[in-house]
Parts: structure tokens; sequence; C-alpha cells
């Protein structure tokens, strides 16, 4: 008899409601997530005996969902959590801890605090540890995002243009997708116009906020021929960090995608030319800059050529963000979810904005200020 | 040897007060006297913020020694909109992040320069604003 075939895959994906979605609250998304990604995978909650979801909501969660699993994980790195999930669900898989793995998200931020998120103390719920050294400075989230914006445009001539950019092409790919909460186009000028936030950061330079959910379900590849979906195979994971609290960054033009990427490609063996879709981060326009340098898909300090040269727009040679990202379509406060749902859809090649002959895609999520980075390389054939 | 630094009060002000500890005291009160200190190796070398001790081997412990209060202007940001009632009254103003001459990095606010002036670079010296009885945490000006 043929050994078990552990390889982890993703068989199931789904989202809550996004966008502004007052009548759900933080468990009703993660709920609604998770019975639209098991039946997407033709599975229920009794097959599941694996479960991650990020932070202090686990063991609630777990009883909210009425799960009975064998193995529990709960990394908390911010945005890029869910990345961080991939990579232990994979090895948790393999290992035989568990076979069918269910990772859930669920937030109510929209709905619940309005947009205060960006411009409220970057130090909250921090005063007795690292907080200490930075609160008495009125820092804000956007502000320390601004801290690496300032220092990228220093070293190497990053430009305002280049990095409004980003946003108009999310924008744009926003435009095919009747969930995103901003859909009408923009220009380089809107962003340069619209007002300052924290320099050299603009209101357009700034991801939405949202209330939603989404949930990922993976199993084994022998489990996944039984069932009725297409599975997406794991073919790297990389997860880094390089600093948590922003004075801590060693290098304000780098960050740790450039280890996470490197075990990620190196696991799948692929390099980053191989990659036809790619799911960036993008809590602001910079993000977007300094993950596409740090994966390798352009050479540091190139970020802003590569994009105002048409690549990460729909139809380019990497089309990023292809639901809108975070810019413009959904950010509920950890969006690496979202990553791998849009990631799955275009793997299958059911995404709402098709980008043709996809098989190879890469989902990297930043969490905190650039600080923990997660990298997952999907595939539409196993590779591995 | 360091000079004194000048100490301003903002006792009651409304300025977030660090809740120290037992590790961040000893910065936060040695600049309430005037002197600017960080924790140095045996080595030579410096970091910021404080660490305990006893998390190094133990003949490579870090203590607090006066360091020189130079530093420049690695990156900042002028913020200009902030939800916190404090800070909002004072928009515009700056965030940094100032390398100092012995090569650690510390969070600051940059004053006594209008915002559209400072600049990636620009040289500055700290000093240290009075938030409680005992407890001061730096600010730098140009110098």
């Amino acid at each position: 008899m043929p050994e078990h075939d552990r390889e982890p895959v993703i068989v199931g994906i789904g989202e809550s409601e996004l966008g502004k979605a007052p009548h759900l609250s933080q468990r009703q998304h993660h709920a609604l997530a998770a019975g639209r990604a098991l039946e997407d995978a033709g599975l229920t909650m009794a097959d599941v005996d694996g479960y991650f979801c990020a932070n202090e909501r686990l063991p609630d969660m777990a009883e909210f969902l009425g799960l009975n699993y064998r193995y529990l994980s709960g990394a908390w790195t911010g945005g890029s959590s869910f990345e961080y999930h991939v990579q232990h669900a994979a090895a948790a898989i393999r290992a035989g801890y568990t076979d069918t793995v269910l990772i859930t998200y669920g937030s109510d931020l929209l709905s619940r605090a309005g947009r205060s998120l960006g411009t409220g103390p970057a130090t909250a719920g921090e005063p007795a540890t690292w907080g200490q050294y930075e609160a008495p400075y009125g820092n804000t989230t956007v502000g320390s995002y601004a801290l690496i914006a300032q220092r990228h445009q220093h070293v190497y001539g990053t430009t305002p243009e280049a990095m409004a950019q980003v946003a108009v092409d999310m924008r744009h790919h926003a435009a095919s997708n009747p969930e995103a909460m901003y859909r009408d186009p923009i220009t380089v000028d809107d962003v340069l116009g619209s007002r300052m936030i924290a320099d050299p950061l603009h209101k357009l330079d700034c991801c939405v906020i949202s209330d939603g959910g989404g949930a990922v379900v993976m199993t084994t590849r022998e489990r996944a021929k039984d069932l009725p979906s297409q599975p997406v195979h794991i073919l790297g994971t990389g997860t880094a960090q390089t600093h948590w609290n922003p004075v801590q960054m060693p290098d304000f033009t780098s960050s740790g995608a450039v280890q996470a990427g490197r075990d990620a490609f190196r696991e799948a063996g692929l390099t980053p030319a191989d990659v036809d879709m790619a799911m960036i981060y993008d809590s602001f326009t910079i993000t977007v800059l300094m993950l596409l340098e740090g994966l390798g898909f352009c050479k540091p300090g190139e970020s802003g050529g590569f994009v105002q040269d048409g690549n990460i727009r729909y139809g380019g040679s990497l089309p990023v963000n292809t639901d809108g990202g975070g810019l413009s379509s959904c950010h509920p406060g950890l969006r690496g979810i979202f990553l791998l749902t849009e990631s799955v859809r275009q793997l299958r090649g059911k995404a709402r904005l098709q980008v043709p002959d996809c098989s190879v895609a890469i989902a990297a999520g930043s969490g905190g200020w650039l600080s923990c980075i997660g990298v997952t390389l999907l595939g539409k054939e196993p590779v591995r | 040897m360091s000079t004194a630094v000048d100490v301003v009060d903002a006792i009651d002000t409304g300025l977030p007060v660090p809740e120290v500890d037992g590790v961040s005291r000893p910065f936060f009160a040695a600049l309430d006297r005037g002197e600017f200190v960080l924790q140095r190796f045996p080595d030579g070398t410096w970091q910021h913020y404080p660490r305990p001790p006893e998390m190094y081997p133990p003949d490579n412990r870090p203590d607090f020694a006066p360091a020189s209060g130079r530093g420049t202007v690695h990156t900042f940001t002028v913020i200009r909109q902030m939800g916190v009632p404090y800070f909002k009254e004072r928009l515009p103003y700056v965030v940094a992040i100032v390398e100092t001459e012995e090569g650690v990095r510390l969070m600051g606010s940059i004053t006594d320069v209008p915002v559209d002036e400072v600049h990636i670079g620009l040289e500055v010296e700290v000093y240290g604003v009075r938030v409680a009885e005992g407890l001061s945490v730096p600010f730098w000006r140009p110098s």
C-alpha cells in the first residue's frame, strides 16, 4: 500500500462580508468565513482536527465553532499571522499531528472603532513595554511607516509619484471587485493632492479600514483526492522578524522579506521569475515597495521604477493584489488571510480579475511595522 | 565626560508619562539629573533600549554609562493628523529616529526648529523633559 501523501494543500477558502458589516460581530465574521470555507472544501466542522487563529481569541473561537481539535496554534504577528499559520499548519500536517486544519480570521474594526487606527497613538496597549520609549513623542501607525518611506526616499531617491502609482494600480484593480470599499479610479495627482497624514504619506498612501473575515482549510494531498475542490499546493513558506517596535528596525530600507522570501523560494525550488501573480501586503504604498525589493522582484531601490513601468498593474509582468488590496478593497486590521484567499482564487482560475495561465502565486504578509514577514508560495501544480 | 543636559519641566501638562520598570528607570532617572546614559557592554558597544544585564553571559553584561547626547536625524516624519488631544493641539510636530554618536537609535521629538527645516542628517543634541518627579524623557533640538 502506498504511503499516505501528507503534502499539505489548501482545499477550501471562505470570506465573510467585507467592507462595512455592522450587523456582524467579530466572532460572526470568523464563523461565517469558516462555514463558507468548509462548504467550499466539501467538509464540515466535524472533519477539522487542527485549528489556527491569531491572538487571544483562540480558545474562545475553538469553543464558538464547536471544534474538537488535536492540534491548536495561534501565532500572532499582526497582519502576517496567517502566512505564519500556513507554515506551521504545513509542518503539523506533514508530521501527522493533524489531518485537516481550519484557519480563521474575523474583525469588526470599522464598525466598532471607526477609522481611528492609523492616526491613534502607535503605542496603544504598550505603556509598560517598548511604549515607554516612544509614547511621549506622539507617533502614529501612519507615522511609523512614514519613517520608513522617508528613509527610502532619502537613500534611493524613490519619488512620491512612484509611491502614489501603487495606490492608483490597486484602485484600478478594485474597480473589478464589487466588494471593494473604493472603486472609482484615481490618478497620481489625486494621491499627491490628498491631505498629508505623516510626511511623506498622504491619505491615499494609506490602506482603508474595513470589517471582514476570512478562512482557509488545509489538508493532505491524499485526503484532497476525495474532495470536490481543486487543491492548491503549498510550495514553500518562509518567515522572518527584524524588529517589532519601529525604532529597532535595523535598516529602514530593508525588511524580513529578504530572509522569508529566500527560504520560501528555496523550499519551492523556484525564483521570483516563476511567479505569475503576487498578493503583497499593502497597508501603505511604501509597504509594497519594500516587499517587492525584499522578495527579489526587483533590486533594492528599484521598486519605484518597477511600479512606474506598469509591472504590478493587471496585464503587467507581476499583477499585484488583483482584489484591490488593502489600499482600496479591504483591511480589517490584519489583511494576511485575504492574501491567501485571493491567491487560491487565482490558482483555481476563479478570480474576478483573473491572471491568464496563473500557476504560481505568492502571498507576502507584513505584520507590525514591516516587522514580521510571512511568505507563502502557492501552486496550481505540485512542483515539489 | 558628558556635559550636563538641560532639563525642562512638563509635569502635569498631559505629556504621556512612561510606565517605567526596574530596568528602564535608571535611563529616565539619570536624565532627570541632567545625565544622558545608555547601556554599554564591556566590549564598548552600546544598546538602547535597556535590557536586564542578567540575560547576557556573566562576562559580557551591559551597564549604564554616560553618552555624548549628540546625534543626527536618521529618519523622521511630520505628524499632521493625530487623535490624542494632547498631541492634536500641537500639530504639526516631528517624530524622528535619532542616531547617537554611539551608534544607537532612539525615537524622539525634534523641537526648537520649524518642522519644514528638519531633514535627515540634521545634527541634534538631547535635553530632558520632566514628566514626573525623578523621571525625564529625552527630547532633541538642533545642536
